[in-house]
């Protein structure tokens, strides 16, 4: 390690040693990659309609298609390089996961430390409406928003984000309260430092592995939870589809012999989400005190 | 001379926080804590311009609180602690950075995720002692000042070991150019062999930088050795106050006496018996503590005067105080 003395340089010494969470963070990066790119490696553009043809549609895999390459993992029932559009069903899922977790991370947070410095009737406000949104299941609550608010990227984002930010704010609620009273936290105080100079410079840094943990975590959920929602129409738009929709788009045909349109789709959602919750759980270990040798 | 820092019948309590839930409990006549503790009960000091007032104590006597009402951590429930004439605090914030306090447990006082010289900078910045650009060479200069290298200004607090995190946190508090410092229990969790060490860097640093010091400890010996003058602390209240010497040398109160007794002897006269002075029984509940005189269910010397009336702080000598019935029996037994 050039530098194993910074807390970042020593986490990453440690992450090194389990080599399936290298591996899964390796296939994390490749996905996302793939996912960045889907534009340069796809063989064809799924989202252009002039590009599709009926005659393609539902074909197996290895089938030569009117465009003249090989559909390696098939067609959907639109026509579709099913590889294609598992490349861009990847974009969508992974930034739609990635934008609901990094909003949810932010809000939840916000509300938890502030909760937890402030105290008194902000706490309970706060803290008993995160409750009280605990007690209800995540995807109902999801699926009530996206009917209120309708399809789209920014509303499927907004739904996610309120089925999630509470479980951020109650992470972030635990551990403010109990750095709260650690003495650095004082010593700053004590200085004099005004609250929201120490709240930044101190309470929220400590605050992070806890927040880190959570946060791979909820973002593998957020994006099973948009895979749901697509997949019972609630999600995006038809013209593009994330890999929920993708698989919900195979589920008439299952029956009748045609897996792949379903399948594939599927298990790049499970690699991915597999992945991710495989690097969430070696971070989650390296914080845990009591899991170290 | 005229006091530098001067506590003003100081008081603390400390309540228990109830929620909603508890306090209607409470009404209803569920059983719900609801006294209050006071910690730190009228609390009158003045500490000289580059003195070093030890506080002792046994623990949960109130001294760390008091240390904390001094230092500007906590604010008084009643009374005032003004330095130089000005209050440290105002409408329960701190209006000063001329107090700076040392902390017990340097594993806990220091940031994780900061690197120290950040850490010892901070407040400087903060206060326009120094500027961001210059902050590197101001720390350095403090971190040589403490004994420390100024190049370990870099690394993080867990890669030093507990004399020097101590060493840290002392650069922290002088870095603010504090007229007063607090040191609350500062060796109390170091190896005895490193406690040495941080308590003459101790003298030798309030000495060079004339600073005006409150110095808590449950280590007498500790006390002895860096004071000039010592309060001793019973359930939230001074029960003697006097130069260190007099003090140890013939205790007045009754209490002193019987702290200085239970002290173990490393060595012994040619023909002495170890015989040790222990106090009788627990110290009282500070939620229920007794009449009169709070030492009383414990004292030798108590009379039925002790349990109905609180003794008054009256002076022994022109320099000691003592808040006893009958300090003038104990004044001749410690004499004899």
């Amino acid at each position: 390690m050039k530098n194993a003395s910074t807390p970042l340089g020593r986490f990453w010494a440690e992450f090194r040693e389990n080599r399936v969470a290298v591996v899964a963070l390796a296939v994390v990066v490749l996905l996302m990659l793939l996912a960045l790119f889907a534009a340069f490696v796809s063989p064809q553009n799924p989202y252009d309609m002039a590009n599709l043809s009926l005659m393609d549609s539902r074909r197996p895999p290895g089938f030569v298609g009117s465009g003249g390459y090989t559909h390696l993992l098939g067609t959907d029932p639109q026509g579709r390089d099913l590889l294609s559009a598992i490349f861009y069903g990847l974009r969508i899922s992974i930034q739609i996961g990635l934008a609901a977790g990094i909003v949810s991370l932010s809000l939840g947070t916000t509300l938890g430390i502030l909760a937890a410095y402030v105290g008194g009737r902000v706490e309970t406000l706060i803290m008993r409406a995160v409750d009280l949104q605990l007690s209800f299941p995540a995807i109902l609550l999801a699926l009530v928003i996206v009917a209120l608010l309708g399809q789209g990227k920014a509303q499927l984002i907004g739904a996610l984000v309120a089925a999630q930010y509470a479980y951020f704010a109650r992470t972030a609620y635990g551990a403010a309260k109990a750095e709260r009273g650690k003495d650095y936290i004082e010593a700053a105080l004590a200085t004099p430092m005004s609250g929201r100079l120490v709240v930044l410079r101190h309470l929220l840094p400590n605050c992070t592995p806890p927040l880190i943990v959570v946060a791979t975590v909820q973002i593998a959920n957020s994006i099973s939870l948009e895979a749901t929602l697509s997949f019972l129409g609630l999600g995006l738009p038809v013209t593009e589809p994330s890999l929920g929709m993708l698989i919900s788009n195979g589920f008439p045909y299952m029956m009748s012999g045609r897996y792949w349109i379903s399948f594939y789709p599927g298990v790049a959602l499970i690699i991915l989400i597999v992945a991710i919750n495989l690097v969430g759980d070696q971070i989650r270990d390296q914080f845990n005190p009591r899991l170290r040798k | 001379m005229s006091p530098f820092l001067s506590i003003d019948d100081v008081s603390r309590l400390f309540g228990p926080n109830l929620t909603t839930g508890e306090k209607i409990a409470a009404k209803l006549g569920s059983k719900v804590e609801t006294r209050s503790v006071r910690a730190v009960s009228d609390v009158t000091l003045s500490v000289r311009k580059g003195e070093t007032l030890g506080l002792v104590g046994e623990s949960g006597c109130g001294k760390s609180t008091l240390g904390r009402l001094i230092a500007g951590i906590l604010p008084p429930t009643t009374g005032s602690v003004t330095i130089d004439g000005k209050p440290v605090m105002e409408k329960g914030t701190k209006v000063t950075t001329r107090v700076q306090t040392v902390f017990q447990d340097p594993f806990a006082s220091l940031d994780p995720r900061m690197k120290v010289g950040d850490t010892v900078a901070e407040g400087p910045i903060a206060h326009g002692l120094t500027t961001k650009g210059q902050s590197r060479d101001y720390v350095a200069g403090w971190f040589e000042r403490v004994g420390l290298d100024p190049d370990w200004a870099v690394r993080y607090p867990h890669q030093f070991s507990g004399g020097q995190r101590q060493r840290i946190a002392i650069a922290r508090a002088l870095a603010m150019q504090p007229d007063v410092l607090i040191c609350d229990e500062p060796v109390a969790s170091l190896d005895v062999s490193i406690q040495a060490q941080i308590i003459n860097l101790f003298l030798e640093l309030t000495h060079d930088l004339e600073l005006t010091c409150v110095f808590i400890s449950h280590d007498l010996s500790v006390v002895q050795h860096v004071s000039d003058r010592v309060a001793v602390m019973y359930l939230g209240r001074i029960v003697e106050l006097g130069p260190v010497n007099e003090v140890f040398g013939t205790p007045a109160h009754p209490y002193t006496s019987a702290l200085f007794g239970s002290v173990p002897k490393l060595v012994l006269d040619a023909d002495e018996l170890v015989h040790f002075e222990t106090i009788d029984g627990e110290v009282p509940s500070p939620l229920s503590p007794p009449s009169g005189c709070y030492y009383h269910p414990r004292c030798p010397l108590a009379t039925e005067l002790c349990s109905g009336q609180q003794p008054a702080t009256q002076g022994v000598t022109e320099l000691r105080a003592v808040a006893c019935h009958h300090f003038e029996q104990q004044l001749a037994k410690s004499t004899a």
